[in-house]
């Protein structure tokens, strides 16, 4: 099947012309225009809290991770919040997603209590993975969000497993589960993404394929590190039809991933998309990221999709001044209480520490601390001590 | 042992029958169960272990993949973890180092990483072991890489009946589980229970009993053990053969209990002796039964060289029994043992 062959969001042909520049999102031009005035402006409405939310959340996590209340490394969402917000509301509560370690804001969409997201990344008992996780580890089986990975492409292939689980159990059709398995644009490289779109080509499985194109992979940009660098080509070789959208266009994001989760239900034919972001901060909160140009920062933060997406609706009327204010203080409040929430909860006891050894337990596996016997404190009295 | 109801009914048959014999049984049981791997449909297995089931299940069950092995250990990952029970076959335990990401960062770490939310129930089955003239990388013995991390099950049956029971139980397990196989022992025969066999998983067996020396070995090396014991027999010597069965969890009672009645213990294994298994179980024992010992504990493991194409070369690496008995002798002699019985330590 010929890449963009009948796609609605894929106005990528200029690109073509030049293959190594920066990615370069499709223009919407007038067609966004026309297609936020159909849009209800309580989904619109909604979309931009969602988003707001998003960016308090994360700022927030930033200034506690520099108050040292979170620990190891924190990925944000900052400047990729119209595509997160996009994505969840194409995604159904019926289908499963695999995520990256740059994930807050999709549990936050998948409806997950943002005091549950935060006490993980505090690794607090009450988090979301009972603090064994952190922020790279979200999991939660009823949101059906089957964990951020923190290994680049590690959750591609389990993701294309959990599809192959779906056809194993289930018949195509519109109201078919499907897998979303997110990934970023330097994630393309690795021999897990080649390996798992081949399998879910020639097995028919029903996923969706999404990169985050944000334009870097830590400081390598995509032209530097890519043979291809438009990434929703990269599905060619295994007959994958790749659509690249906008990923600063909330509605254009939900659609594209809409029509992508619909073939892959009903035809169990895979897909690719890209959604072209960009990332507003360094790669995780410690990196000042130095290697970006002053004007690579500018045009990151010009295409910020919180504010222009705050414009717009201002300017379309469907959002006044007041209410802009009131979604901004309630998103405040909320992840207020998020901290609050993360901060009163227990740290997980130390008798926990050998609870998720094993699903089946096992005999022979006493769990012993650093200094202890092997032998668990049963056994080592009666062997370890025992003279001749 | 729990759930080994089998009656007394025994069929003689190979290590290979009983493996497959066994995911016939566990596919008819279980519809959640099936097969996933390189050429184990129309090619019917490299060693032949799936050979009919394609045709008896069909393809859904009896799932071919491309020479992809991270993509289809992931992906069997990734069905276990909505609830199916895969049964992944690689060809050999040296491919698994293209999945070691998924085994390793995955497989092992997603039911604690994720806080107990989740289970992965699924099972890699691969033949390890040299002596096959396959050349340094086919001949490899690997399965201490995974017995070293918290998360997986490893086991590796030495009887046809373990490979019943060991295998059923695996596939019954919420955990995944890399069950080591060995080229040269899926044409050996032994008795195996007829019925539900289940071997459970973290326990060693005393396959034979004796009093003067204990030997620990684990597959393959299970044999030599067992020949070596009857040898020496003869002379006057008892040897106590345990046999591992599960690398991780590892039985270090069974292993202790053993030496303390016999208070010398010797290990052989095929792997590489720096690192192996056999360290593992040496530092167990100095552990828990130091003070029953008669002399330091012996270890009888490959040479430290890729192993060797040529025949000359490739047997002089990897242990035998004549090793087995030099070593048991120097381990009896160190402190003065006499084969009429009486110890002069
Ligand atoms: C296998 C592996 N190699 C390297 C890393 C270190 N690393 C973490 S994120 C990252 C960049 C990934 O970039 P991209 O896929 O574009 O995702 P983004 O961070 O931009 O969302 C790297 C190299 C890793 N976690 N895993
Ligand atoms: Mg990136």
């Amino acid at each position: 099947m010929p890449i963009n062959a009948g796609t609605k969001t894929s106005r990528s042909s200029s690109n073509r012309a030049k293959p190594r520049s920066a990615p370069v999102r499709p223009d919407a031009g007038a067609s966004e225009m026309q297609r936020m005035t159909v849009e209800s402006p309580e989904t619109l409405l909604g979309y931009y809290s969602q988003m707001v939310l998003i960016r308090s959340f994360e700022q927030r996590a930033a200034e506690m991770y520099t108050r040292a209340k979170i620990g190891g490394y924190c990925h944000l969402n900052l400047g990729e919040e119209a595509t997160v917000v996009g994505l969840m509301a194409a995604l159904e509560p019926r289908d499963y997603l695999f995520t990256t370690y740059r994930e807050h804001g999709y549990a936050l969409c998948r409806g997950i209590d943002s005091g549950r997201v935060m006490a993980e990344l505090f690794g607090k008992s009450t988090g979301v993975s009972g603090g064994w996780g952190g922020s790279m580890h979200l999991f939660d089986t009823e949101a059906r969000l089957l964990g951020g990975y923190g290994i680049v492409g590690g959750q591609i292939p389990p993701a294309t497993g959990a599809a192959l689980a779906i056809a194993y159990r289930s018949e195509p059709g519109p109201d078919a589960e499907a897998v979303m398995c997110l990934m970023g644009d330097g994630t393309t490289n690795i021999g897990a993404f080649h390996e798992s779109l081949n399998l879910a080509s020639i097995w028919h499985l029903p996923i969706v394929y999404v990169v985050i194109n944000n334009g870097l992979g830590m400081g390598t940009t995509v032209q530097a590190a890519s043979g291809e660098p438009e990434l929703y080509k990269r599905g060619c070789s295994y007959r994958i039809p790749g659509v690249r959208v906008d990923g600063d266009d909330v509605v254009a994001v939900r659609d594209a991933a809409r029509e992508a989760l619909e073939s892959a239900r009903v035809d169990r034919q895979p897909r690719l998309l890209e959604a072209v972001s960009a990332r507003l901060r360094g790669h995780s909160v410690v990196d000042p990221a130095r290697y970006r140009s002053a004007q690579d920062v500018e045009r990151a933060q010009e295409l910020d999709p919180v504010a222009n997406l705050r414009s717009k609706l201002l300017g379309e009327g469907v959002m006044d001044p007041t209410m802009a204010a009131d979604v901004e203080a309630e998103a405040e409040a909320e992840v207020a209480r998020a901290v609050a929430f993360a901060e009163g909860s227990p740290l997980p006891p130390v008798s926990e520490l050998f609870a998720h050894s094993y699903a089946t337990p096992v005999p022979n596996c006493p769990g012993n601390l650093p200094g202890e016997s092997p032998f668990g404190s049963s056994l080592a009295s009666s062997i370890a001590g025992a003279g001749k | 042992m729990p759930g080994n109801e089998a009656g007394s009914a025994v069929t003689e048959m190979t290590y290979r029958q009983a493996l497959h014999d066994t995911l016939r049984a566990e596919m008819l049981r279980d519809e959640s169960v099936f097969l996933i791997g390189e050429e184990i449909g129309i090619f019917e297995g490299s060693y032949k272990i799936t050979a009919g089931l394609l045709e008896e299940f069909g393809p859904r069950r009896v799932r071919d993949t491309p020479i992809s092995e991270e993509g289809f250990v992931g992906a069997a990952i990734g069905a276990a973890m909505l609830g199916l029970r895969p049964v992944v076959e690689l060809m050999t335990i040296n491919f698994s180092l293209l999945a070691i990401d998924q085994i390793v960062n995955h497989a092992a770490k997603i039911h604690a990483m994720f806080g107990g939310q989740i289970a992965v129930p699924m099972v890699i089955r691969t033949p390890g072991g040299g002596g096959q003239q396959l050349g340094a990388t086919h001949s490899q013995n690997i399965e201490v890489y995974y017995a070293h991390i918290p998360g997986l099950k490893v086991v590796a049956p030495s009887t046809p009946a373990d490979a019943k029971g060991l295998l059923a139980s695996a596939i019954r397990d919420s955990d995944p589980v890399l069950l080591v196989e060995n080229l040269a022992l899926y044409n050996t025969k032994g008795q195996v229970p007829e019925g539900e066999h289940l071997t459970e998983i973290g326990r060693a067996a005393v396959a034979r009993e004796g009093s003067d020396v204990t030997v620990v070995a684990y597959s393959h090396t299970v044999g030599i053990a067992l020949d070596v014991a009857t040898r020496l027999q003869a002379e006057g010597i008892s040897v106590e053969v345990v046999d591992l069965r599960s690398l991780r969890p590892l039985d270090r009672s069974t292993v202790c209990a053993s030496v303390r009645k016999t208070t010398r213990a010797v290990v052989i294994e095929d792997d590489w002796l720096s690192y192996g298994v056999g360290a593992e179980v040496v530092a167990t024992i100095q552990e828990g039964a130091f003070y029953s010992l008669d002399a330091p504990v012996r270890r009888v493991a490959a040479a430290e060289v890729p192993l060797p194409y040529s025949k000359s070369l490739e047997s002089a690496a990897l242990p035998d029994a004549r090793d087995l008995v030099k070593v048991i002798r120097e381990t009896l002699d160190a402190t003065g043992f006499a084969a009429s019985g009486d110890r002069c330590a």
